[in-house]
């Protein structure tokens, strides 16, 4: 941790993932249809349908629509009958993730171990694939997400996981920038918004390498960067965040009183 | 050790079926209407050696253990299994010997025990293989089998590297649209474990809650093996016919086995034994290669039934479970 989050964290009445959780659950508008993963995107997710969205509907790939997730009942993966609280619908995973395909879903949500400066998602090895340092768990329904519809990522914000380019594409986002992601026949989607514990960062339209455009309170552009591995780009006007109210940060404990995925 | 981008001719064919090899092995079931209710380790002699073997479920759910438990002690090896996303199942698989060569989309204990140690032992080292497929793709795959076809067309995969390390796939400017196009190979498992709520000794089976791709992979399997909580008569089946969802026909062992998926759950039976998994998690954590065959020990060889492994795991534990599985039908 830099000296300036060592001062910020004293200053603040909240942790690194209780800010990023608020900060994700924002740019979640109600009405969307917004397929979530396990962690911090389920977390946010259900925090925005109790503040701000109670008309957002939650996919799971283990076979949900519009489920709402109790308090203190957080799954261990999006694939158990936590996830089917108040669903509407429970069917079968994979035709949960054709929905993705016919175009039902506004906004895909996940967390990600790796990401690169074209928004590439890497969950699945460190290292040389054929001789890996660490072997990582693998998609899931992350590349089907990535592959199929606009993406909003959450993750912390540090150097080994903002790199120039990941070991490996597990989901795609702008895979080598401007048009070549349609070019690989991946004619919709994308990514969207990457937010961290330090800023909200989009990309830019032609080029699509990540831009930052908005920080968090008390954060500088230049811990972005000293906590980034690759080149940003700057938006002409970045904005500052509001810091997370009382009530977001009471209705998020609620909902985590065990910091399952906000420790 | 073969890498994973590289496919034999004889290995593609064992999951991906020429039709008339197909339907010749189905044709060649007894489909009659007849009992089939058997012991699990009558059921585990159904299976052999080096099978493709579908695992059903997902994660901590619905996963058939008794029959993964069962085959583990009758010490079965070098079995290729695919599940749409595999978990504690397949570090003990793999801790056993008795698979080498998993199928999936993501193979971890679960996101809050963090990246499995035994997957990673056997994978990072070789001496296991692990094919990444997208979960889309594994759902298509069973679908293909299911219907008899050899591929199905999607859009993921594309753009990314996953695609480019799997063993058997095409990428095709679609004939209506000149789109670019996956074409994903059918998965037809040479045998299928699928646990639910309840069946009759047909093999009717009814499933409540998450389905997974469990309808897919039964029909996509040239032999299913069902457990169930319980075995219920073939006239309660008759009363709510729309409630089965896989039918006798496909079906070739019925497995009674009350908490059957135990220390993982059953929709509205039980939820996962989460002080369970902690600690085989803890076991795992100081030394995966130790942990798991200590576990294995203790929990899959010494028990002399599945009575006798549900009181190791605990009656606190298996009430506990039990108690915040049935808690969803709570208003």
């Amino acid at each position: 941790m830099t000296t300036d989050a060592m001062s910020r964290t004293q200053r603040r009445n909240y942790t690194a993932s209780e800010l990023l959780a608020v900060m994700a659950g924002r740019l979640l508008q109600d009405g969307q249809v917004v397929f979530a993963g396990v962690g911090i995107p389920l977390l946010a997710a259900t925090l925005a349908q109790r503040l701000h969205g109670p008309g957002l509907t939650i996919l799971f790939e283990g076979g949900t629509i519009g489920a709402f997730v109790e308090p203190g009942q957080l799954p261990p993966s999006t694939n158990e009958q936590r996830c089917t609280r108040r669903a509407n619908m429970v069917l079968g995973s994979t035709d949960v993730l054709l929905l993705l395909q016919r175009g039902y879903v506004d906004i895909g949500f996940m967390g990600g171990a790796q990401i690169d400066q074209y928004g590439n998602l890497n969950s699945s090895f460190i290292g040389d694939p054929e001789h890996p340092a660490t072997r990582l768990p693998g998609t899931g329904g992350g590349n089907d997400i990535s592959s199929l519809t606009q993406m909003i990522v959450a993750m912390k914000h540090e150097k080994r996981r903002f790199v120039e380019k990941v070991d490996f594409i597990t989901s795609p986002g702008f895979v080598h920038g401007g048009t070549s992601r349609r070019d690989s026949g991946l004619v919709t989607g994308g990514m969207y918004r990457v937010v961290t514990d330090l800023a909200i960062m989009g990309f830019e339209e032609k080029s699509r390498r990540m831009q930052v455009l908005a920080l968090h309170p008390g954060v500088s552009l230049e811990e972005v960067r000293d906590n980034t591995g690759f080149e940003l780009l700057v938006a002409d006007q970045v904005e500052t965040t509001e810091p997370p109210s009382e009530r977001e940060l009471s209705v998020l404990r609620h909902l985590d009183p065990e910091q399952l995925y906000i420790a | 050790m073969p890498k994973s981008g590289s496919i034999g001719r004889a290995e593609r064919e064992r999951v991906t079926q020429k039709y008339l090899e197909l339907r010749r092995k189905t044709v060649e079931r007894d489909r009659s209407l007849r009992e089939k209710v058997m012991s699990p380790e009558e059921a585990a002699a159904l299976v052999q050696d080096g099978e493709v073997v579908g695992i059903g479920g997902s994660t901590l759910s619905r996963t058939p253990m008794a029959m993964v438990w069962a085959l583990i002690r009758a010490g079965r090896k070098q079995l290729t299994c695919a599940r749409g996303i595999m978990s504690s199942e397949g570090e003990l698989l793999f801790g056993a010997g008795a698979s080498d060569h998993v199928i999936t989309s993501w193979f971890s204990q679960g996101i809050v025990w963090g990246v499995s140690k035994v997957m990673r032992y056997y994978t990072e080292s070789g001496r296991a293989r692990f094919d990444e497929w997208s979960h889309m793709a594994m759902g298509l795959r069973f679908r293909a089998g299911a219907m008899g076809v050899p591929f199905l067309p999607m859009r993921s995969m594309m753009g990314s590297d996953v695609i480019a390390r799997l063993p058997d796939v095409h990428e095709i400017d679609c004939p209506f649209t000149g789109e670019k196009l996956v074409l994903v190979p059918a998965l037809n498992p040479d045998v299928a474990l699928i646990h639910v709520q309840r069946a009759d000794p047909f093999g009717n089976a009814q499933m409540d809650g998450l389905q997974f791709m469990d309808m897919d992979l039964a029909m996509a399997a040239n032999r299913v093996i069902l457990t169930t909580e319980r075995i219920v008569s073939n006239d309660q089946i008759r009363r709510a016919p729309d409630q089965t969802k896989i039918p006798f026909l496909a079906v070739d062992a019925v497995v009674e086995v009350p908490f059957g998926c135990a220390p993982h759950e059953c929709y509205g039976v039980y939820e996962p034994f989460f002080r369970h998994h902690d600690m085989y998690a803890g076991l795992l954590r100081k030394d995966p290669v130790k942990g798991i065959a200590d576990y294995l020990d203790r929990y899959f060889y010494a028990p002399k039934s599945w009575t006798e492994y549900l009181g190791l795991i605990g009656l606190d534990e298996v009430l506990d479970a039990a108690r915040r599985g049935r808690s969803i039908y709570d208003d």
